[in-house]
């Protein structure tokens, strides 16, 4: 039977490791995400999930085992947080060239200096080019199934990529919500045991990862680059069969709120979409013809669902908690690109929340109300840093 | 594994649809790429100052030197010319020349 506990989104990544029965789960403790390898680790001890749990002297290691794990051919998962995760930036790519469906789940931190514990998606965004697929996600439930989804996706025999699940730090990581632990033979069904075609095994011996010269490495590359645009439609799919098993639907690549026949859309990821929604629901209510778009599914980015979304679109805001220095944020950078050749609109980038300064519903109206009035005049500044303390007047008033 | 029993999951691969999803060898990479030739010395062994006591073998950090009934043998394939044997014998069995003394 199922049951619906309180539980933190830590928790809710934890027991997601557990319901996908994870087999080796490798760990090195950072804050915020220090609960969910303990939460794991208490659950091995104490004989409720069947899994080796191996500490380890860094997030490097952590991943390095999963790799070794995943090779062997056991389902394997980490997690991590901001400094553990880009200490682990090699290994990520590793995991991805070596075609492992290792699954982690991170809780965004900002980076230090000045060091910061609070959410941030600069961590996870500069792992974008590393080969995981990246989903992220707005409640602990999705944490929770974003990890089941995760490893269905992942472990398709033509897709074989590693995969982050991402959620804020605190405003997921340590805030409970109700979630729904699903019955185990429902998860069973779902998610079949992991069975590599090829994977160490000292009766049939192989070479993993060793030399590649030029005249191959490239091709190798491009296998990976075909599966990412198979996992496009595959995030799709699984998104579907979950909704059918579970009844949950989390928006698969892009989750729309109120998207039908708006003028103005404004394109949020992670927590913020939630206060976001609200806001979107007080604006309407206003008369104003807006809806949300929430990226979910950030690798393999979601590009032609976008073109779709912003078909008869004139203004669109994006709301990137995170920058990348010398450019704009990054989901609005990526969103011209995808949008370039196809849709000529007007974007404006909102800088928000960084190192987790709070976002009230105030603050998140007044940045509507500013794409809204981008309608009837020129865009004053293409990225815009929304309540620093030179500007908190204009928007908390 | 020895050398024999090697053989390859696809001979001769056109393109990538024909190899596996990523760089997997059935054999490990050093009988696939043949590294001697980088070598600028020559571990020459002395089989009658040979004791056999597997020093060499311990020490040689690519595996290209082992102990045998008439003592060590170095596989030229293989070996890169480091020394170490060399530097390690006890018995000063092992000296070092140049390799293209040996061409």
């Amino acid at each position: 039977m199922s049951k619906t506990v309180i539980v933190s989104g830590n928790f809710a990544a934890a027991y997601g490791a557990k319901l996908s029965r994870a087999a080796v789960v490798a760990a090195y403790p950072i804050t915020p995400q220090t609960e969910v390898v303990e939460k794991i680790a208490s659950l091995v001890a104490d004989g409720e999930m069947d899994a080796q749990f191996v500490k380890v002297e860094s997030e490097h290691s952590a991943m390095a085992a999963c790799i070794a794990a995943s090779n062997a051919g056991a389902r394997a998962f980490t997690a991590s947080s901001a400094h553990g995760l880009t200490l682990m930036h090699e290994l990520l790519i590793w995991a991805a060239g070596a075609r492992l469906p290792v699954v982690m789940v991170n809780i965004n931190r900002a980076m230090g200096p000045p060091w910061s514990v609070w959410a941030d998606h600069h961590d996870a965004l500069a792992q974008k080019g590393t080969g995981q697929l990246q989903f992220f996600c707005e409640s602990n439930q999705e944490v929770l199934d974003s990890v089941i989804m995760a490893y269905k996706i992942c472990e398709g025999s033509d897709i074989m990529m590693p995969a982050m699940v991402v959620e804020d730090a605190f405003i997921l990581s340590h805030t409970k919500e109700p979630v729904e632990i699903y019955d185990q033979e429902l998860v069973d069904e779902f998610l079949p045991p992991y069975n590599p075609e090829y994977k160490l095994d000292v009766n049939r011996p192989f070479g993993f990862g060793s030399l590649g010269m030029p005249d191959w490495y490239m091709d190798f590359r491009y296998k990976m680059a075909e599966a990412m645009d198979k996992a496009v439609d595959r995030v799709e799919e699984v998104n579907k069969k979950f909704k059918e098993v579970f009844g949950r639907d989390h928006g698969g690549l892009i989750e729309e709120y109120k998207t039908d026949g708006v003028d103005v859309l404004i394109f949020t990821m992670g927590s913020i979409s939630s206060t976001s929604k609200d806001v979107i629901d007080e604006l309407r209510a206003e008369g104003h013809n807006i809806g949300l778009a929430r990226l979910r599914t950030y690798r393999p980015f979601p590009a032609e669902k976008l073109r779709e979304l912003t078909r008869n679109v004139n203004v669109v805001g994006v709301l990137d908690r995170s920058y990348t220095f010398g450019h704009m944020g990054d989901s609005a950078g990526e969103i011209k690109a995808a949008l370039y050749g196809h849709k000529d609109l007007i974007l404006k980038n909102y800088i928000v929340g960084l190192g987790g300064r709070d976002l009230t519903p105030k603050i998140l109206k007044n940045i509507m109300l500013d794409t809204l009035s981008l309608q009837d005049k020129e865009l004053d500044e293409e990225v815009e840093w929304v309540d620093l303390r030179i500007n908190q007047e204009r928007w908390r008033r | 594994m020895s050398k024999k029993e090697v053989f390859r999951i696809v001979i001769d691969p056109k393109d990538h649809r024909d190899v596996p999803l990523t760089w997997i060898t059935d054999c490990p990479s050093y009988l696939m790429t043949k590294t001697g030739s980088w070598r600028t010395l020559r571990p020459i062994v002395d089989n009658e100052k040979c004791i056999k006591c597997g020093i060499c073998w311990k020490f040689c950090p690519d595996v290209s030197i082992h102990v045998e009934e008439e003592g060590a043998v170095v596989d030229y394939e293989f070996c890169k010319g480091c020394g170490i044997c060399a530097h390690e014998c006890p018995v000063d069995a092992i000296i070092m020349e140049r390799e293209d003394d040996h061409v």
